[in-house]
């Protein structure tokens, strides 16, 4: 951790974590790096398909509208890469979701590495979701030290429906899943850089996998 | 289950709060990062931070204020006043802010709220409404409920939902400054007739009043700034309460 924090982010010595956030052009990846550097560890933004894979950690970050974020996934290439990474990924939100098979977000083919489909929410409820909701049945490192009903901060109007992969839960409108684990890759729906002192023990939980 | 929201608001002028605090254990009274600490530590679910600063070179401040605030806080923030463009937003944003209030602009130019959900997403789109009701008829004001518009309420919020906007900030102008509760009725018609988030803003003068913004209005969230600043009624206290009452809240 302290060989981390003083370390340049831009050429790591051996030894340190090269830890890189997916830059793709969609979203506020700010608050993701602010709070990547209170936990004592520095990020490096990149949409280098050579920097991606060599990085020890990926977070695919993602705020916005699906169709659009896909395309600039497309014109990158990235689309094809990410699913062949092979240490921790973290989608957060939106990048959550464009791992899964298809969304209804614009008609949206996924990068089906969850396997699911991303629904809307109905008008029966307030669209978008938007606020700080609990998330149960945890199941993963990801929650480590985390109890069972802690609030996380979400926005979105998309949702990942209960799967086998599902390893938190959340009740709006109907029971989703919050949280998907597939061997090494992880998504969030919540955004626990912005999810107080508990998100950033679930991010900090990520980093130290 | 989803939470309703407390948020506290603060005014920023050339990059420090101005309107009164009352926190005897503030350094510096004006520092709007100390103060945003101690609100997101005392349990505030989001802060917003309103901007009056007159000048372009004042304005210049905010940008590092937003850095400073988003460094230091792990909670959501909005940050409004100001802003009329893509580009105005696109700054805030890459700067940490998580949201942006619109309200004049939106008025004088009612496709910014389209533009700025297809660039950045709904979910940081917020409309600020003030209004005030003038023979029965709630109106659109603007300038801080100086000027009227000729708009009302009710038509601007379903335009404004239906151009993008992720949240509605709906100020009564009525109520603002009166202590004496919010606008529950036209809050809670607000509820009916859009299918966004409403914070209700304007009246808060005791727990009861956000208890009843909440049960009666229906709204989504509250936001108070003299209650908090003057520590008339503490979050963690108001929150209690409202779970007393049965209102789902984050403790």
């Amino acid at each position: 951790m302290d060989q981390e924090k003083t370390q340049s982010s831009s050429t790591p010595p051996s030894g340190a974590e090269r830890l890189v956030i997916i830059n793709y052009g969609a979203g506020n990846i700010q608050s993701i790096m602010f709070a990547i550097e209170r936990l004592g560890f520095k990020a490096v933004l990149s949409n280098d398909p050579a920097e991606i894979k060599a990085a020890d950690k990926v977070i695919f970050p993602g705020v916005g509208e699906a169709s659009s974020a896909m395309e600039m996934l497309l014109e990158s290439g990235l689309d094809t890469l990410i699913p062949t990474l092979k240490q921790p990924v973290l989608g957060i939100c939106l990048g959550m979701q464009l791992m899964c098979n298809h969304t209804q977000e614009g008609d949206t083919k996924g990068l089906g590495i969850f396997d699911v489909d991303i629904l809307k929410f109905s008008s029966k409820v307030k669209v978008p979701q938007m606020g700080w909701n609990n998330i149960y049945n945890l199941k993963s490192d990801l929650f480590k030290g985390v109890s069972e009903n802690e609030y996380m901060y979400l926005v979105h109007s998309f949702y990942a429906p209960n799967c086998a992969e599902s390893i938190a839960t959340t009740n709006y409108e109907v029971e989703y899943a919050s949280a998907l684990q597939k061997d090494n890759f992880y998504g969030t729906q919540f955004h626990p850089e912005k999810s107080g002192d508990v998100g950033e023990k679930i991010l900090g939980n990520f980093l130290k996998l | 289950m989803l939470t309703k929201r407390i948020i506290p608001c603060l005014d920023i002028k050339n990059g420090r709060t101005v309107k009164g605090v009352n926190f005897v254990d503030l350094r510096d009274a004006g520092d709007p990062v100390e103060l945003a600490k101690i609100y997101s530590d005392e349990g505030a679910d989001e802060l917003v931070f309103l901007d009056i600063s007159a000048t372009e070179e004042q304005r210049k401040t905010l940008i590092d204020l937003v850095r400073k605030v988003a460094s230091t806080i792990n909670i959501p923030f909005t940050v409004g006043g100001g802003i009329s463009s893509v580009e105005d937003v696109a700054i805030l944003l890459q700067n940490g802010a998580d949201k942006v209030s619109i309200n004049s602009s939106a008025v004088k130019n009612p496709q910014l709220i389209n533009d700025l959900a297809q660039k950045f997403g709904s979910q940081c789109v917020v409309v600020a409404i003030d209004a005030k009701q003038i023979a029965g008829e709630w109106v659109v004001h603007l300038v801080g409920g100086k000027v009227p518009t000729e708009l009302n309420l009710f038509n601007w919020a379903v335009e404004v939902a239906d151009r993008g906007a992720g949240e509605i900030l709906f100020t009564s102008m009525d109520n603002d400054g009166t202590k004496n509760g919010f606008a529950n009725e036209a809050l809670a018609k607000l509820s009916t007739l859009v299918n966004i988030p409403i914070i209700a803003s304007g009246g808060a003068g005791n727990i009861q009043h956000f208890v009843d913004s909440f049960a009666v209005g229906k709204a989504d969230a509250a936001l108070a700034a003299s209650v908090f600043h003057f520590k008339e009624i503490e979050i963690k206290t108001l929150k209690q309460e409202l779970k007393n009452n049965n209102i789902e809240v984050r403790l």
